[in-house]
Protein backbone atom coordinates (compact mmCIF):
# COMPACT_ATOMS: atom_id res chain seq x y z
CA UNK A 1 0.00 0.00 0.00
CA UNK A 2 2.98 2.59 1.13
CA UNK A 3 5.12 0.60 -1.21
CA UNK A 4 4.22 3.09 -4.04
CA UNK A 5 5.89 6.49 -2.23
CA UNK A 6 9.28 7.09 -3.23
CA UNK A 7 10.70 9.53 -1.21
CA UNK A 8 14.11 10.59 -0.87
CA UNK A 9 14.90 9.12 -4.57
CA UNK A 10 18.31 8.82 -4.86
CA UNK A 11 19.47 7.00 -7.36
CA UNK A 12 23.18 5.39 -6.50
CA UNK A 13 26.39 5.37 -8.63
CA UNK A 14 29.86 6.43 -8.99
CA UNK A 15 29.66 8.48 -11.63
CA UNK A 16 31.79 11.96 -11.68
CA UNK A 17 28.42 14.01 -11.23
CA UNK A 18 27.25 11.59 -8.41
CA UNK A 19 30.56 12.34 -7.02
CA UNK A 20 30.80 16.21 -7.29
CA UNK A 21 31.13 18.30 -3.94
CA UNK A 22 27.07 19.03 -2.94
CA UNK A 23 28.35 22.33 -2.65
CA UNK A 24 28.76 22.73 -6.33
CA UNK A 25 25.20 20.65 -7.12
CA UNK A 26 23.54 23.35 -4.90
CA UNK A 27 25.11 26.27 -6.34
CA UNK A 28 24.74 25.08 -10.22
CA UNK A 29 20.94 23.92 -9.41
CA UNK A 30 19.82 27.29 -7.71
CA UNK A 31 21.62 29.47 -10.42
CA UNK A 32 20.45 27.44 -13.21
CA UNK A 33 16.49 27.90 -11.99
CA UNK A 34 16.74 31.16 -12.17
CA UNK A 35 18.87 31.58 -15.27
CA UNK A 36 16.23 29.93 -16.35
CA UNK A 37 13.81 32.39 -15.80
CA UNK A 38 15.81 34.87 -18.06
CA UNK A 39 15.46 32.86 -20.92
CA UNK A 40 12.95 35.11 -23.93
CA UNK A 41 14.18 32.97 -27.21
CA UNK A 42 13.93 29.81 -28.21
CA UNK A 43 17.77 28.78 -28.82
CA UNK A 44 19.03 29.16 -25.17
CA UNK A 45 17.00 26.16 -24.89
CA UNK A 46 18.69 24.05 -27.12
CA UNK A 47 22.01 24.78 -24.98
CA UNK A 48 19.84 24.35 -21.85
CA UNK A 49 18.81 20.42 -23.36
CA UNK A 50 22.20 19.72 -24.62
CA UNK A 51 23.28 20.55 -20.79
CA UNK A 52 20.75 18.31 -18.79
CA UNK A 53 21.16 15.50 -21.69
CA UNK A 54 24.81 15.90 -20.79
CA UNK A 55 24.17 15.05 -17.11
CA UNK A 56 22.18 12.38 -17.69
CA UNK A 57 24.22 10.33 -19.69
CA UNK A 58 27.01 11.14 -17.44
CA UNK A 59 25.63 10.25 -14.13
CA UNK A 60 24.02 7.10 -15.77
CA UNK A 61 21.00 7.40 -14.35
CA UNK A 62 18.34 6.06 -16.55
CA UNK A 63 16.65 8.71 -18.38
CA UNK A 64 13.13 7.57 -17.23
CA UNK A 65 13.88 7.93 -14.11
CA UNK A 66 14.24 12.04 -14.71
CA UNK A 67 10.98 11.90 -16.19
CA UNK A 68 9.23 10.07 -13.52
CA UNK A 69 9.85 13.30 -11.34
CA UNK A 70 7.54 15.52 -13.81
CA UNK A 71 5.07 12.86 -13.05
CA UNK A 72 3.49 14.61 -10.29
CA UNK A 73 3.41 17.83 -12.23
CA UNK A 74 1.92 17.28 -15.35
CA UNK A 75 -1.65 18.75 -14.42
CA UNK A 76 0.34 21.96 -13.13
CA UNK A 77 2.41 22.26 -16.40
CA UNK A 78 -1.10 21.70 -18.36
CA UNK A 79 -2.27 24.47 -16.30
CA UNK A 80 -0.12 26.70 -16.64
CA UNK A 81 0.02 26.44 -20.20
CA UNK A 82 -3.27 26.74 -20.48
CA UNK A 83 -4.01 29.76 -18.32
CA UNK A 84 -0.99 31.82 -20.35
CA UNK A 85 -2.44 30.37 -24.15
CA UNK A 86 -5.61 32.27 -22.94
CA UNK A 87 -4.79 35.12 -20.45
CA UNK A 88 -2.17 36.55 -22.81
CA UNK A 89 -3.34 39.92 -25.18
CA UNK A 90 -1.99 40.28 -28.17
CA UNK A 91 -2.52 39.12 -32.10
CA UNK A 92 -5.42 37.14 -32.01
CA UNK A 93 -4.87 33.57 -34.17
CA UNK A 94 -8.52 31.84 -33.55
CA UNK A 95 -11.00 31.98 -30.96
CA UNK A 96 -12.20 29.20 -28.91
CA UNK A 97 -15.78 30.10 -28.04
CA UNK A 98 -15.42 33.12 -25.69
CA UNK A 99 -11.64 32.63 -25.30
CA UNK A 100 -8.69 34.28 -27.75
CA UNK A 101 -5.72 32.35 -28.40
CA UNK A 102 -2.91 34.65 -29.04
CA UNK A 103 0.34 34.57 -30.77
CA UNK A 104 2.07 36.17 -27.41
CA UNK A 105 -0.06 33.73 -25.33
CA UNK A 106 1.19 31.03 -27.27
CA UNK A 107 4.61 31.34 -27.42
CA UNK A 108 4.23 32.77 -23.35
CA UNK A 109 2.64 29.32 -22.50
CA UNK A 110 5.47 27.18 -24.16
CA UNK A 111 7.84 29.27 -22.26
CA UNK A 112 6.63 28.76 -18.94
CA UNK A 113 6.11 25.25 -19.71
CA UNK A 114 9.32 24.74 -20.83
CA UNK A 115 10.17 26.62 -18.03
CA UNK A 116 8.81 24.49 -15.59
CA UNK A 117 9.82 21.21 -17.15
CA UNK A 118 13.33 22.13 -16.90
CA UNK A 119 12.97 23.31 -13.74
CA UNK A 120 12.12 20.14 -11.90
CA UNK A 121 14.16 17.76 -14.53
CA UNK A 122 17.62 19.79 -13.10
CA UNK A 123 16.39 19.44 -9.46
CA UNK A 124 15.81 15.83 -9.93
CA UNK A 125 19.00 15.66 -10.89
CA UNK A 126 20.24 16.96 -8.23
CA UNK A 127 18.19 14.81 -5.84
CA UNK A 128 19.03 12.01 -8.05
CA UNK A 129 22.62 12.15 -7.88
CA UNK A 130 23.30 13.34 -4.33
CA UNK A 131 22.79 11.18 -1.23
CA UNK A 132 20.45 12.72 1.56
CA UNK A 133 22.87 12.80 3.88
CA UNK A 134 25.35 14.80 1.32
CA UNK A 135 23.10 17.26 0.25
CA UNK A 136 22.14 18.33 4.38
CA UNK A 137 26.08 18.68 4.33
CA UNK A 138 25.95 20.74 1.88
CA UNK A 139 23.21 23.02 3.07
CA UNK A 140 25.08 23.08 6.18
CA UNK A 141 28.28 24.21 4.99
CA UNK A 142 26.43 26.64 2.33
CA UNK A 143 24.61 28.33 5.09
CA UNK A 144 27.70 28.51 7.85
CA UNK A 145 28.51 32.13 6.74
CA UNK A 146 25.01 33.00 7.45
CA UNK A 147 25.36 31.74 11.31
CA UNK A 148 27.18 35.09 12.25
CA UNK A 149 24.10 36.58 11.78
CA UNK A 150 22.09 34.17 13.78
CA UNK A 151 20.95 31.41 11.35
CA UNK A 152 21.26 27.96 13.40
CA UNK A 153 22.67 26.46 10.16
CA UNK A 154 23.74 23.05 11.87
CA UNK A 155 20.98 22.74 13.56
CA UNK A 156 18.69 23.17 10.41
CA UNK A 157 20.94 20.51 8.94
CA UNK A 158 20.51 18.29 11.88
CA UNK A 159 16.81 18.48 11.70
CA UNK A 160 16.68 17.86 8.01
CA UNK A 161 19.20 14.68 8.63
CA UNK A 162 17.33 13.48 11.28
CA UNK A 163 13.84 14.21 9.22
CA UNK A 164 15.28 12.50 6.42
CA UNK A 165 16.37 9.40 8.34
CA UNK A 166 13.27 9.22 9.98
CA UNK A 167 10.88 8.77 6.83
CA UNK A 168 11.07 4.87 6.64
CA UNK A 169 10.69 3.86 9.95
CA UNK A 170 7.53 6.00 9.88
CA UNK A 171 6.78 4.72 7.06
CA UNK A 172 7.27 1.01 8.55
CA UNK A 173 5.18 2.47 11.51
CA UNK A 174 2.35 3.44 9.19
CA UNK A 175 2.05 0.22 7.65
CA UNK A 176 2.48 -1.89 10.98
CA UNK A 177 -0.30 0.46 12.60
CA UNK A 178 -2.41 0.40 9.65
CA UNK A 179 -2.51 -3.44 9.61
CA UNK A 180 -2.87 -3.47 13.16
CA UNK A 181 -6.59 -1.63 13.26
CA UNK A 182 -7.26 -3.82 10.17
CA UNK A 183 -7.10 -6.94 12.01
CA UNK A 184 -9.75 -5.19 14.26
CA UNK A 185 -12.20 -4.79 11.25
CA UNK A 186 -10.77 -0.90 10.16
CA UNK A 187 -10.98 -0.22 6.79
CA UNK A 188 -9.15 2.74 5.16
CA UNK A 189 -10.36 2.22 1.57
CA UNK A 190 -13.78 2.91 1.23
CA UNK A 191 -16.32 5.76 2.14
CA UNK A 192 -17.30 9.00 1.57
CA UNK A 193 -14.60 11.89 2.65
CA UNK A 194 -15.75 11.87 5.76
CA UNK A 195 -15.68 8.43 6.65
CA UNK A 196 -12.35 8.45 5.06
CA UNK A 197 -11.10 11.27 7.42
CA UNK A 198 -12.52 9.87 10.51
CA UNK A 199 -10.95 6.26 9.96
CA UNK A 200 -7.48 7.66 9.91
CA UNK A 201 -7.85 8.77 13.60
CA UNK A 202 -7.13 4.88 14.50
CA UNK A 203 -4.01 5.62 12.41
CA UNK A 204 -2.82 8.99 13.07
CA UNK A 205 -3.60 9.02 17.05
CA UNK A 206 -0.77 6.19 17.48
CA UNK A 207 1.55 7.10 14.91
CA UNK A 208 1.61 10.55 16.59
CA UNK A 209 2.00 8.89 20.26
CA UNK A 210 4.76 6.55 18.61
CA UNK A 211 6.61 9.61 16.63
CA UNK A 212 7.10 11.72 19.84
CA UNK A 213 8.25 8.45 21.93
CA UNK A 214 11.17 8.14 19.07
CA UNK A 215 11.99 12.04 19.70
CA UNK A 216 12.18 11.67 22.64
CA UNK A 217 14.19 8.68 22.41
CA UNK A 218 16.24 10.12 20.53
CA UNK A 219 17.23 13.03 22.15
CA UNK A 220 18.12 11.33 25.37
CA UNK A 221 20.60 9.43 22.93
CA UNK A 222 21.92 12.00 21.25
CA UNK A 223 22.58 13.45 24.93
CA UNK A 224 23.89 10.63 26.60
CA UNK A 225 26.33 10.57 23.61
CA UNK A 226 26.96 14.34 24.80
CA UNK A 227 26.06 16.19 21.44
CA UNK A 228 26.00 19.84 21.85
CA UNK A 229 25.58 21.18 18.61
CA UNK A 230 27.45 23.10 16.19
CA UNK A 231 29.89 24.87 17.46
CA UNK A 232 33.61 23.67 17.31
CA UNK A 233 32.10 20.46 16.41
CA UNK A 234 34.01 18.72 13.24
CA UNK A 235 33.41 16.20 11.11
CA UNK A 236 34.47 13.08 9.60
CA UNK A 237 34.06 13.66 5.55
CA UNK A 238 35.36 16.93 5.35
CA UNK A 239 33.74 19.14 1.68
CA UNK A 240 36.86 19.78 0.00
CA UNK A 241 36.65 20.96 -3.64
CA UNK A 242 38.42 19.43 -6.19
CA UNK A 243 39.87 19.90 -9.64
CA UNK A 244 36.24 18.39 -10.87
CA UNK A 245 34.18 20.61 -9.54
CA UNK A 246 35.61 24.25 -10.19
CA UNK A 247 35.06 22.31 -13.56
CA UNK A 248 31.86 21.95 -13.36
CA UNK A 249 31.14 25.71 -11.97
CA UNK A 250 32.69 26.87 -14.70
CA UNK A 251 30.74 24.83 -17.41
CA UNK A 252 27.29 25.82 -15.82
CA UNK A 253 28.72 29.42 -14.88
CA UNK A 254 29.60 29.58 -19.20
CA UNK A 255 26.20 28.54 -19.57
CA UNK A 256 24.36 30.90 -17.73
CA UNK A 257 26.34 33.74 -18.73
CA UNK A 258 25.42 32.71 -22.57
CA UNK A 259 21.31 32.56 -21.21
CA UNK A 260 22.07 36.10 -19.77
CA UNK A 261 23.63 37.80 -22.98
CA UNK A 262 21.16 35.92 -25.62
CA UNK A 263 18.67 38.26 -23.52
CA UNK A 264 20.23 41.67 -23.70
CA UNK A 265 21.81 41.30 -27.18
CA UNK B 1 -12.06 -23.60 13.11
CA UNK B 2 -9.00 -25.61 11.23
CA UNK B 3 -6.38 -23.87 9.16
CA UNK B 4 -4.77 -25.69 5.80
CA UNK B 5 -2.70 -23.81 4.22
CA UNK B 6 -1.30 -25.49 0.34
CA UNK B 7 1.49 -24.55 -1.71
CA UNK B 8 1.56 -20.75 0.19
CA UNK B 9 4.48 -18.65 -1.24
CA UNK B 10 5.04 -15.27 -0.78
CA UNK B 11 6.93 -12.51 -2.62
CA UNK B 12 8.00 -8.74 -1.33
CA UNK B 13 8.63 -6.53 -3.66
CA UNK B 14 8.23 -8.86 -6.49
CA UNK B 15 9.81 -7.62 -9.83
CA UNK B 16 11.74 -4.82 -8.13
CA UNK B 17 15.40 -5.02 -7.32
CA UNK B 18 14.26 -5.49 -3.64
CA UNK B 19 12.83 -8.89 -4.56
CA UNK B 20 13.03 -11.22 -1.56
CA UNK B 21 11.28 -14.22 -0.48
CA UNK B 22 9.48 -14.27 2.71
CA UNK B 23 7.73 -17.58 2.32
CA UNK B 24 8.55 -20.29 0.00
CA UNK B 25 5.86 -23.81 -0.78
CA UNK B 26 4.38 -23.12 2.58
CA UNK B 27 2.40 -26.72 3.79
CA UNK B 28 0.15 -26.93 7.17
CA UNK B 29 -2.73 -27.84 8.71
CA UNK B 30 -3.81 -26.44 12.15
CA UNK B 31 -7.28 -28.55 13.46
CA UNK B 32 -9.74 -27.13 15.27
CA UNK B 33 -8.97 -27.10 19.01
CA UNK B 34 -4.99 -27.20 18.76
CA UNK B 35 -2.85 -24.72 20.78
CA UNK B 36 0.08 -24.02 18.21
CA UNK B 37 3.67 -22.35 18.93
CA UNK B 38 5.24 -21.13 15.99
CA UNK B 39 8.80 -20.55 16.75
CA UNK B 40 11.76 -19.69 14.36
CA UNK B 41 14.78 -17.41 13.98
CA UNK B 42 13.91 -13.73 13.37
CA UNK B 43 13.62 -13.25 9.34
CA UNK B 44 12.44 -16.58 9.21
CA UNK B 45 9.14 -15.33 8.10
CA UNK B 46 6.95 -16.32 10.97
CA UNK B 47 5.37 -12.51 11.30
CA UNK B 48 4.36 -13.00 7.40
CA UNK B 49 3.12 -16.48 7.73
CA UNK B 50 0.61 -15.38 10.33
CA UNK B 51 -0.16 -12.28 8.50
CA UNK B 52 -2.16 -14.23 5.63
CA UNK B 53 -3.93 -16.31 8.25
CA UNK B 54 -6.48 -13.38 8.47
CA UNK B 55 -5.88 -11.56 4.79
CA UNK B 56 -3.81 -8.58 5.99
CA UNK B 57 -1.25 -10.28 2.94
CA UNK B 58 -2.31 -11.94 0.06
CA UNK B 59 -0.35 -15.11 -0.98
CA UNK B 60 1.88 -14.77 -4.23
CA UNK B 61 0.55 -17.97 -4.86
CA UNK B 62 -0.79 -20.60 -2.85
CA UNK B 63 -3.77 -21.24 -1.16
CA UNK B 64 -5.24 -20.63 2.33
CA UNK B 65 -8.14 -22.59 4.06
CA UNK B 66 -10.44 -20.91 7.00
CA UNK B 67 -12.91 -23.86 7.97
CA UNK B 68 -14.21 -24.27 4.47
CA UNK B 69 -13.38 -20.86 3.55
CA UNK B 70 -10.95 -20.40 0.90
CA UNK B 71 -9.39 -16.72 1.81
CA UNK B 72 -7.28 -16.71 -1.28
CA UNK B 73 -10.16 -16.22 -3.66
CA UNK B 74 -11.42 -12.95 -5.21
CA UNK B 75 -14.66 -11.52 -3.64
CA UNK B 76 -14.48 -12.75 -0.24
CA UNK B 77 -15.37 -10.71 2.62
CA UNK B 78 -11.83 -10.22 4.63
CA UNK B 79 -14.02 -8.08 7.33
CA UNK B 80 -15.49 -11.61 8.38
CA UNK B 81 -12.45 -13.60 8.06
CA UNK B 82 -10.60 -10.70 10.29
CA UNK B 83 -13.39 -11.63 12.43
CA UNK B 84 -12.81 -15.11 12.67
CA UNK B 85 -9.23 -15.04 13.05
CA UNK B 86 -7.74 -12.33 15.58
CA UNK B 87 -4.58 -11.00 15.35
CA UNK B 88 -2.52 -9.78 18.27
CA UNK B 89 0.43 -7.89 16.80
CA UNK B 90 4.19 -7.41 18.76
CA UNK B 91 4.32 -5.05 21.54
CA UNK B 92 -0.02 -4.48 20.70
CA UNK B 93 -0.23 -1.59 23.12
CA UNK B 94 0.99 0.65 20.36
CA UNK B 95 -1.96 0.77 18.27
CA UNK B 96 -4.14 2.14 21.07
CA UNK B 97 -5.55 5.03 20.43
CA UNK B 98 -9.13 6.16 22.05
CA UNK B 99 -9.80 8.86 24.89
CA UNK B 100 -10.51 5.67 27.13
CA UNK B 101 -9.80 2.29 27.47
CA UNK B 102 -13.47 1.34 26.71
CA UNK B 103 -13.95 2.81 23.50
CA UNK B 104 -10.71 1.43 22.30
CA UNK B 105 -11.81 -2.07 23.34
CA UNK B 106 -15.12 -1.45 21.51
CA UNK B 107 -13.19 -0.11 18.36
CA UNK B 108 -13.36 -3.56 16.97
CA UNK B 109 -16.95 -4.69 17.24
CA UNK B 110 -17.78 -1.62 16.39
CA UNK B 111 -16.47 -2.19 13.03
CA UNK B 112 -18.41 -5.36 13.24
CA UNK B 113 -21.51 -3.32 13.43
CA UNK B 114 -22.87 -5.22 16.34
CA UNK B 115 -25.30 -3.17 18.61
CA UNK B 116 -24.88 -0.84 21.85
CA UNK B 117 -25.62 -3.81 24.25
CA UNK B 118 -23.93 -6.24 22.65
CA UNK B 119 -20.58 -4.19 22.57
CA UNK B 120 -21.45 -3.62 26.29
CA UNK B 121 -21.33 -7.06 26.81
CA UNK B 122 -18.41 -8.24 24.82
CA UNK B 123 -16.15 -5.32 26.01
CA UNK B 124 -16.78 -6.29 30.05
CA UNK B 125 -16.61 -9.94 28.85
CA UNK B 126 -12.95 -9.08 27.20
CA UNK B 127 -11.84 -7.39 29.96
CA UNK B 128 -12.80 -9.95 32.23
CA UNK B 129 -10.52 -12.79 30.07
CA UNK B 130 -7.46 -10.48 30.28
CA UNK B 131 -7.84 -9.86 33.67
CA UNK B 132 -8.38 -6.26 33.98
CA UNK B 133 -10.97 -4.53 36.15
CA UNK B 134 -14.37 -3.05 34.50
CA UNK B 135 -15.21 -0.55 37.25
CA UNK B 136 -11.20 1.06 37.72
CA UNK B 137 -9.85 0.94 34.31
CA UNK B 138 -12.63 1.13 31.57
CA UNK B 139 -13.16 4.75 31.75
CA UNK B 140 -9.35 5.94 32.32
CA UNK B 141 -7.18 6.54 29.49
CA UNK B 142 -4.97 3.71 28.13
CA UNK B 143 -2.15 5.81 28.10
CA UNK B 144 -2.01 6.60 31.85
CA UNK B 145 -1.59 2.66 32.28
CA UNK B 146 1.48 0.64 32.94
CA UNK B 147 2.78 -1.91 30.08
CA UNK B 148 0.92 -4.94 31.14
CA UNK B 149 -2.09 -3.23 31.30
CA UNK B 150 -1.81 -1.97 27.91
CA UNK B 151 -1.11 -4.71 26.71
CA UNK B 152 -4.10 -6.21 27.78
CA UNK B 153 -5.98 -3.78 26.34
CA UNK B 154 -4.69 -4.63 23.42
CA UNK B 155 -5.34 -8.11 23.77
CA UNK B 156 -8.56 -7.27 24.95
CA UNK B 157 -9.28 -5.55 21.92
CA UNK B 158 -9.05 -8.26 19.44
CA UNK B 159 -10.81 -10.65 21.95
CA UNK B 160 -14.01 -8.19 21.83
CA UNK B 161 -14.46 -9.38 18.27
CA UNK B 162 -15.20 -13.30 19.52
CA UNK B 163 -12.74 -14.54 16.97
CA UNK B 164 -12.28 -17.97 16.92
CA UNK B 165 -8.93 -18.35 16.09
CA UNK B 166 -6.45 -16.22 18.10
CA UNK B 167 -2.80 -15.54 16.68
CA UNK B 168 -0.50 -13.66 18.89
CA UNK B 169 3.16 -12.41 18.17
CA UNK B 170 5.25 -12.44 20.72
CA UNK B 171 2.81 -11.00 23.65
CA UNK B 172 5.18 -11.07 26.44
CA UNK B 173 8.24 -9.41 24.64
CA UNK B 174 9.34 -6.52 27.01
CA UNK B 175 7.17 -7.61 30.21
CA UNK B 176 8.29 -7.92 33.74
CA UNK B 177 8.20 -11.60 34.66
CA UNK B 178 5.03 -11.40 36.52
CA UNK B 179 3.64 -9.86 33.63
CA UNK B 180 4.72 -12.27 31.62
CA UNK B 181 2.91 -14.88 33.99
CA UNK B 182 -0.36 -13.00 33.71
CA UNK B 183 -0.95 -12.97 30.22
CA UNK B 184 0.50 -16.49 29.06
CA UNK B 185 -2.16 -17.94 31.99
CA UNK B 186 -4.80 -15.70 30.29
CA UNK B 187 -3.91 -17.40 26.78
CA UNK B 188 -3.88 -20.90 28.64
CA UNK B 189 -7.29 -20.00 29.88
CA UNK B 190 -8.53 -19.05 26.48
CA UNK B 191 -7.58 -22.07 25.25
CA UNK B 192 -8.70 -24.52 27.93
CA UNK B 193 -12.02 -22.71 28.81
CA UNK B 194 -13.34 -21.18 25.90
CA UNK B 195 -11.88 -23.97 23.09
CA UNK B 196 -10.26 -21.21 20.98
CA UNK B 197 -7.32 -22.01 18.57
CA UNK B 198 -4.32 -20.43 18.94
CA UNK B 199 -1.41 -19.74 17.57
CA UNK B 200 1.85 -18.38 19.50
CA UNK B 201 4.94 -16.47 18.18
CA UNK B 202 7.50 -17.13 20.79
CA UNK B 203 11.12 -16.67 21.09
CA UNK B 204 11.04 -18.04 24.84
CA UNK B 205 11.39 -22.16 24.66
CA UNK B 206 10.07 -22.81 28.20
CA UNK B 207 6.89 -20.79 27.46
CA UNK B 208 6.31 -22.52 23.97
CA UNK B 209 7.19 -26.28 25.72
CA UNK B 210 4.93 -25.09 28.77
CA UNK B 211 1.75 -24.53 27.08
CA UNK B 212 1.19 -25.75 23.40
CA UNK B 213 0.31 -29.02 22.35
CA UNK B 214 1.88 -28.81 18.78
CA UNK B 215 5.49 -26.71 17.40
CA UNK B 216 6.09 -25.68 14.02
CA UNK B 217 9.43 -24.50 13.43
CA UNK B 218 10.35 -21.95 10.50
CA UNK B 219 13.77 -21.71 9.00
CA UNK B 220 14.44 -19.46 6.09
CA UNK B 221 11.12 -19.12 4.64
CA UNK B 222 10.29 -22.66 4.84
CA UNK B 223 8.44 -25.19 7.44
CA UNK B 224 11.87 -26.94 9.02
CA UNK B 225 9.77 -28.99 11.35
CA UNK B 226 6.22 -30.00 12.80
CA UNK B 227 5.49 -32.00 15.79
CA UNK B 228 4.27 -32.07 19.05
CA UNK B 229 7.06 -30.50 21.99
CA UNK B 230 8.43 -33.48 23.09
CA UNK B 231 9.39 -34.92 19.15
CA UNK B 232 10.97 -31.31 18.49
CA UNK B 233 12.77 -30.44 21.75
CA UNK B 234 14.72 -33.93 21.62
CA UNK B 235 15.95 -32.68 18.20
CA UNK B 236 17.71 -30.04 20.28
CA UNK B 237 20.96 -29.41 18.02
CA UNK B 238 19.09 -29.55 14.67
CA UNK B 239 17.60 -26.58 16.38
CA UNK B 240 20.41 -25.22 17.66
CA UNK B 241 21.82 -25.32 13.70
CA UNK B 242 18.67 -23.18 13.11
CA UNK B 243 19.50 -20.52 15.54
CA UNK B 244 16.74 -21.67 18.29
CA UNK B 245 17.25 -24.07 21.12
CA UNK B 246 15.41 -26.49 24.08
CA UNK B 247 14.67 -25.37 26.93
CA UNK B 248 17.09 -25.12 29.65
CA UNK B 249 15.81 -27.89 31.49
CA UNK B 250 15.95 -29.98 28.66
CA UNK B 251 19.60 -29.43 28.79
CA UNK B 252 20.31 -29.95 31.91
CA UNK B 253 18.19 -33.45 31.78
CA UNK B 254 20.66 -34.57 29.28
CA UNK B 255 23.40 -33.24 31.08
CA UNK B 256 22.05 -35.00 34.04
CA UNK B 257 21.84 -38.51 32.09
CA UNK B 258 25.12 -38.08 30.31
CA UNK B 259 26.74 -38.06 33.73
CA UNK B 260 25.59 -41.69 33.78
CA UNK B 261 21.93 -41.14 36.04
CA UNK B 262 18.80 -43.14 34.27
CA UNK B 263 16.81 -40.30 33.75
CA UNK B 264 14.34 -39.76 30.87
CA UNK B 265 15.67 -36.72 28.14
CA UNK B 266 12.15 -35.69 27.03
CA UNK B 267 11.46 -33.50 29.63
CA UNK B 268 9.74 -30.21 29.24
CA UNK B 269 8.95 -28.12 32.06
CA UNK B 270 10.76 -27.89 35.75
CA UNK B 271 7.54 -29.51 37.19
CA UNK B 272 8.25 -32.59 34.92
CA UNK B 273 11.70 -32.95 35.90
CA UNK B 274 11.66 -33.13 39.22
CA UNK B 275 8.98 -35.81 39.28
CA UNK B 276 11.68 -37.56 36.86
CA UNK B 277 14.14 -36.90 39.22
CA UNK B 278 12.57 -37.95 42.44
CA UNK B 279 11.37 -41.01 40.50
CA UNK B 280 14.98 -41.58 39.78
CA UNK B 281 15.82 -41.36 43.16
CA UNK B 282 13.31 -43.59 44.57
CA UNK B 283 14.64 -45.89 42.48
CA UNK B 284 18.22 -45.91 43.10
CA UNK B 285 17.21 -46.25 46.85
CA UNK B 286 15.32 -49.03 46.41
CA UNK B 287 17.83 -51.27 44.31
Amino acid sequence: MLKNITIGQYFPGETIIHRLDPRVKLIATFALIIALFFINRFYPYILVVAFILAVIKLSKVPFSFVIKGLKPLYMIIGITFLINVFMTRGEILFEIGPLDVTKEGLIQATFMALRLIFLVMITSLLTLTTSPISLTDGIERLLKPLSKVGVPAHELAMMMTIALRFIPTLLEETDKIMKAQMARGADFESGNIMNRAKSLVPLLVPLFVSAFRRADELAMAMEARCYRGGENRTRMKELKYQRADFVALGITGLLIAIIIICRYI
Amino acid sequence: MSIKIENLTFIYNENTPFESKALDNINLEINDGEFVGLIGHTGSGKSTLIQHLNGLLKPTSGTIKIGDVDITEKGISLKEIRQKVGLVFQYPEHQLFEETVYKDIAFGPQNLGLSEEEIDKRVREAMELVGLDFEAISERSPFELSGGQKRRVAIAGVLAMKPEVLVLDEPTAGLDPKGRDDILGQIQNLYEKNKMTIILVSHSMEDIARLVNKIIVMHKSKVAMVGTPREIFKRAEELESLGLGAPQITYFMKAFKSKGHEVREDVLTVQEAKEEILKYLRRIKNA
